[in-house]
């Protein structure tokens, strides 16, 4: 599975999504309020445990994790 | 335009006639809205808590205010000797209740220290933790990492996985509560009101645990800055030890200010960031304030509201499905 599916399919079974459609790319997952500071935790847990990778504390910004397209830029990048 | 000019002058307050305010308020809830005689207060020995046994003295008179010490094994030991000097100075004898063994059949610390070892496997009995909370104020996301000091004196940190980081508050939000379940035991006894004393940094920040220190009938310095309760704390001529003392949790084995533990800020800065916001000041006047860069404090102000959004549940009370119109709240 591509990874931004992987990422939107993990954020629509653990946290309220009512309208997934809505869940583009773009979309800000903090601004929606769709994640708050556990669901941050959790998201890194998955994105660590899924892809392989280490998310530094520096890493932690919301230019990396803030959107589904962010995520998925940032996943490529650490694995590249 | 020029920003508009912030300085600590914004919260100066006449101390004398707030506590007559705060004294009457506090009547006519107690009295007049909860039918009860008096009030209860667990007393830390800290500068939120002693405030409030003064305002209870002034507002009902010593033999109203019920004083309860509850230190844990892990509470500073200056926490019960503060308490008893700032009950003595209010005509109050205190009753002192060790609330661990409590702790320790909930399994409290056990629970506590088997998710530590999730992350720090050779943590034992005699080390030390806490939490502290970092990324929200460099720009990041607010995340919390695990502090942990060895008998030797080392210390080593982790950004703490969520499974670990929800057991360790879990555990640790005993304490709250336990404390509470006596005060409220006292309450019944006595058909007494339980008085809450978070500051108004602390309540709006959500800076407490639902059902912990978080429940009360009444809250009466809740709407008071930091800074405002410090000048209360001066008014009553409180210990020098309470006037001048930083903010600490009191909740974790290794020493805690508030500032590393949850907010951006030493409290003086963040009641004037926060007294900003409730203005619509922009950063640029908390910029010149506090003397940081306009982009951090911006970063403060997005904090706040953040903790703000994050923290609204822990305010509300139970939410119904549907409305029962016929129950209407105090």
């Amino acid at each position: 599975m591509q990874i931004s599916a992987t990422i939107r399919e993990f954020i629509a079974k653990n946290f309220y999504v009512p309208d997934p459609a809505s869940l583009t790319d773009e979309a800000s997952l903090l601004d929606r309020g769709v994640i708050d500071s556990t669901g941050v935790l959790e998201l890194i847990g998955f994105l660590e445990d899924t892809f392989a990778i280490k998310v530094e504390d520096t890493e932690m910004i919301p230019e990396n994790l803030d959107t589904i397209g962010r995520m998925t830029a940032f996943v490529n990048r650490k694995k590249g | 335009m020029e920003a508009p000019v912030l300085s600590p002058s914004v919260l100066d307050l006449d101390s004398a006639a707030e506590v007559d305010f705060i004294g009457a308020r506090m009547r006519e809830i107690v009295g007049r809205d909860l039918k009860r005689r008096g009030v209860v207060v667990a007393l830390s020995g800290g500068v939120d808590s002693s405030v409030c046994v003064g305002l209870a003295v002034r507002a009902f008179g010593p033999e109203k205010v019920f004083v309860v010490l509850l230190p844990e094994r892990e509470s500073s030991s200056a926490s019960v000797t503060l308490g008893r000097r700032v009950a003595a100075q209010f005509g109050v004898v205190p009753v002192l209740q060790e609330i661990s063994p409590a702790l320790e059949g909930l399994d409290c610390y056990r629970q506590r220290d088997e998710a530590i070892r999730e992350v720090f496997p050779a943590y034992g009995a005699d080390w030390k933790s806490k939490l502290v909370i970092a990324g929200g104020v460099q720009g990041g996301l607010n995340f919390f990492k695990l502090v942990v000091q060895a008998p030797d004196g080392t210390t080593q940190e982790a950004r703490l996985p969520p499974k670990p980081y929800l057991q360790i508050v879990a555990a640790q939000n005993y304490k709250q509560r336990i404390r509470k379940t006596i005060e409220y035991y006292h309450a019944d006894r006595l058909n007494f009101a339980v008085v809450g004393t978070p500051n108004r940094l602390e309540y709006d920040q959500g800076f407490f645990v639902k059902n912990g220190d978080g429940s009360a009938d009444i809250k009466p310095i809740a709407h008071l800055y930091k800074t405002q309760v410090y000048a209360l704390a001066r008014f009553f001529d409180l210990p020098q030890e309470i006037c001048e003392g930083r903010p600490t949790t009191d909740t974790y084995s290794l020493a805690q200010s508030q500032d590393e533990f949850y907010f951006a800020l030493p409290y003086e800065k963040m009641d004037l960031a926060l007294w900003a916001v409730n203005h619509d000041l922009p950063a640029e006047a908390l910029a010149a304030a506090i003397g940081v860069p306009v982009e951090q404090a911006k970063l403060v102000f997005h904090d706040i509201q953040s903790k703000r959004a994050t923290t609204r549940a822990l305010h509300s009370r139970p939410l119904l499905v549907r409305p029962v119109s016929e129950i209407k709240p105090l």
